[in-house]
């Protein structure tokens, strides 16, 4: 299990993408289901950095397992936030026109149907939210 | 993320390198505010572009809808990953894929 914990703030995605995308090459991840990992990433921790804390800012952790039986790379955020489950939230309608499209939704939409499986849960005050992805 | 810009004529358009994502789908915004003006149609080149998030379907939407009242705008060389994305998320009925 590897961890890495850092300030829930748009700008550390880029590190935070170095440290997952060294761990699944390590794995030797097909290029394809990394790019999906790296999305999926990339919304759910910008949801986190955008939302999880008031001004004031918090820090998110970010733990890394690996099942190699079934080849499924596991991602779980951590966050001390308010509680929010994303899995809760209604898909978005993706038959609108471009004049009626929110695009509120739309990225945990994406996770949703990218990810092998997802799951919330609310322990000690912080919000785990775990993506798995056979790689 | 990298964004290489031509005009020819009345058309501007934009070769994107890299990820389009949370962090650098506000500089492909920039990038089309900036130089909207001196277009009327407008091509986003997918050919290098390696994914995109929902951060980056936010620009094109916004772009789409201005562009929509002035020449148009399509997107192309739009790889596999990027065209599942389209193809989820429904904006392949939306935007002008080529």
């Amino acid at each position: 299990m590897k961890e890495l914990t850092l300030d829930a703030k748009i700008e550390n995605i880029p590190s935070l993408m170095a440290f997952i995308d060294e761990w699944l090459e390590g794995l030797e991840c097909p290029v394809k289901a990394q790019m999906q990992i790296d999305v999926a990433v990339d919304e759910i921790f910008s949801n986190i950095a955008q939302y999880a804390y008031g001004p004031e800012g918090g820090s998110a952790a970010i733990r890394l397992e690996f099942d190699e039986a079934d080849r499924t790379a596991m991602i779980t955020f951590i966050d001390s936030g308010a509680a929010y489950n994303p899995l809760t939230k209604a898909d978005p309608d993706v038959t609108l026109s471009a004049e009626e499209r929110e695009i509120g939704g739309l990225g945990i939409f994406l996770v949703k149907k990218t990810m092998d499986a997802m799951e919330y849960r609310r322990e000690d005050d912080r919000n785990m939210l775990t993506i798995h992805k056979r790689i | 993320m990298k964004i290489d810009k031509k005009l020819e004529g009345s058309t501007l358009t934009l070769a994107l390198e890299g990820r389009l994502d949370t962090t650098t789908a506000p500089e492909l915004e920039q990038v089309i505010r900036a130089e909207l003006d001196k277009a009327d149609a407008l091509v986003l080149d997918f050919g290098k572009l390696e994914y995109i998030s929902s951060a980056g379907l936010r620009v094109l939407l916004s772009a789409h809808k201005a562009m929509a009242k002035k020449g148009g705008m399509k997107v192309t060389h739009v790889n596999e990953m990027v065209m599942e994305v389209f193809e989820v998320t429904g904006f392949s009925d939306i935007l002008t894929v080529e």
